[in-house]
């Protein structure tokens, strides 16, 4: 049974390292929230396997929380925001995906190798999970990087949240409750105040492409 | 070598030089279905073939010889593929002769012969065609060596009768790897066997066409011959894809009773197949060119991803 499990932790765990690369080569905004949720739900499967393994009754918690924020709210609320800013059909042109991959998979290399040496000393269920994690939270990083646009940036922190969520059960079997509620509580504020956020970019420079931030204006 | 083995073998290459044109009808008709329209019944390659093995061969006068071995070349790369994959079931002579390496290779002959084949004739279309055939094989090629890999890691073999043993003989456990792999493998099979995001195979629009441009010279017997290999490749791509992933109803011993029980699995698998497949060429739409690069870019990813995965969860679960 634990040995199923262990299995099933370690499929999600390659479902969400699956997503962060869909998001990393995805063009529209609109599905780039589509694949958030859908690496939102992977957590909150993650999660409940977790919790039935080491029978840790707050994890389920943890669980129902990050169904409802993450899957639903955030997705709602995000998709709301695309509508009123009326970049709902909006394609961004990246640089070159074929060679970002490779920057992928050479991050995915580089965080497999770091975890490598931890995990051999972690007592948790399932140490191989740590390595995909560290790559999730890497490779969404460089989401944050290469976008150019407001949104997807924003998408790029929420994704890397949701890998250190999953970091922290499957690698640790969870944080405190209360640590977690204040993430939860955290990015929701900060989806609040980054859509606000974009309106006022928007308002400024009629346009969300964050590299008119960087023009100094001389009135 | 005994009788039983001699058996299976021809057995497997019957049924799969008969199976083919039918996985291809499958399909056509069920993409016709799904676009409401009557479709030409799944036995249309079949009258296909039989009208074009009746016709004259027409040659152009600049063609060489190469021209004209090519079509049976091609047709025997095709069908020596289905012959070494282990379909019905893993005891048959073939199986020792080559394993996955030597299967990309086989793959890899044909595309080569096809390219200069069409290039031989000297018309502007057989060259696109060349070109862009030899650029989305390039691209192709070592993913799909990466995802017979991945298979190996697993089996500690190369060999595709060692791997389906594997497979079928140990405990059912998830591999995460695996996962990776079969993405990696469909995209890889919709680029090879010329499928809609990379290639449309029913039109002869000179802006989009790979695989018809390649043969857009043949007629009669040879164009019979390259069409019936086109559909069996596209029936070894997927006898490849259910002794990777699927490899479950495949039998281990040789015996007779055993192929007929193993029969029925393999065409219903094979069915299932033409049904996804045919899905996702209704849902997507044809890319540009140069975004095949891309596409193909994601599914050698995959397969690294896949093998990246085994060496770091399966190094410690075993």
């Amino acid at each position: 049974m634990t040995d199923l499990s262990i299995q099933l932790i370690n499929l999600f765990a390659s479902f969400l390292l699956l997503l962060a690369f869909a998001m990393l080569a995805q063009r529209r905004v609109v599905n780039l929230v589509q694949i958030y949720a859908m690496q939102g739900l992977t957590v909150v499967a993650a999660t409940s396997v977790v919790a039935y393994v080491t029978h840790q009754n707050q994890l389920y918690y943890s669980a129902a929380m990050t169904l409802v924020l993450k899957v639903f709210l955030i997705p709602w609320i995000l998709r709301r925001l695309i509508k009123r800013l009326d970049i709902r059909w909006d394609v961004e042109t990246l640089i070159n995906i074929p060679s970002m991959m490779l920057i992928g998979i050479v991050l995915v290399i580089f965080s497999f190798n770091l975890a490598l040496p931890i995990a051999s000393l972690s007592t948790s269920i399932s140490p191989g999970t740590l390595g995909i994690a560290l790559a999730c939270v890497l490779l969404s990083f460089m989401m944050m990087i290469t976008r150019s646009k407001a949104l997807p940036q924003v998408i790029g922190f929420l994704s890397m949240e949701n890998a250190l969520v999953f970091a922290a059960t499957s690698a640790t079997s969870g944080m405190p409750m209360v640590v977690e509620l204040g993430i939860a509580l955290d990015v929701l504020v900060g989806v609040f105040i980054l859509g606000v956020f974009m309106f006022q970019i928007r308002e400024q420079f009629e346009s969300l492409d964050i590299s008119h931030l960087e023009n100094l204006k001389e009135e | 070598m005994t009788f039983s083995q001699l058996l299976s073998e021809f057995f497997t290459i019957v049924a799969s030089l008969l199976l083919a044109p039918l996985l291809l009808g499958w399909v056509t008709q069920l993409r016709a279905w799904l676009q409401n329209r009557s479709g030409p019944g799944i036995f249309q390659p079949y009258r296909i073939l039989h009208k074009l093995f009746n016709k004259d061969s027409v040659m152009a006068d600049t063609a060489s010889s190469l021209f004209r071995f090519t079509p049976y070349l091609i047709f025997g790369c095709m069908l020596l593929a289905s012959a070494i994959v282990p379909t019905l079931s893993t005891d048959f002579p073939l199986a020792q002769a080559a394993d996955a390496i030597a299967l990309v290779g086989l793959f890899a002959l044909a595309r080569i012969f096809i390219s200069l084949a069409a290039m031989d004739v000297g018309t502007a279309f057989g060259t696109l065609g060349a070109r862009r055939e030899m650029f989305v094989g390039f691209l192709a090629e070592p993913a799909l060596l990466m995802v017979l890999f991945t298979s190996s890691l697993i089996a500690h073999s190369t060999s595709l009768k060692t791997i389906v043993t594997t497979q079928i003989d140990r405990p059912f456990a998830i591999y995460p790897s695996l996962v990776f792999a079969g993405f990696a493998f469909i995209l890889i099979f919709l680029a090879e066997n010329a499928r809609i995001p990379v290639d449309n195979p029913s039109t002869h629009l000179e802006l989009t066409m790979i695989h018809e441009a390649l043969i857009l010279e043949y007629s009669g017997r040879h164009l019979a011959l390259l069409e019936w290999a086109s559909s069996l490749k596209l029936f070894a791509y997927s006898s490849i894809g259910i002794a990777l992933f699927l490899p479950w109803g495949i039998s281990t011993q040789g015996s007779i009773m055993s192929l007929l029980y193993a029969l029925p699995i393999f065409i219903l698998k094979l069915l299932v197949f033409g049904v996804v497949l045919a899905l996702i060429e209704t849902f997507s739409a044809k890319m540009r060119i140069f975004r095949v690069p891309e596409f193909l870019t994601i599914a050698f990813l995959l397969a690294v991803i896949g093998m990246l995965t085994y060496i770091l969860l399966g190094a410690k679960a075993s």
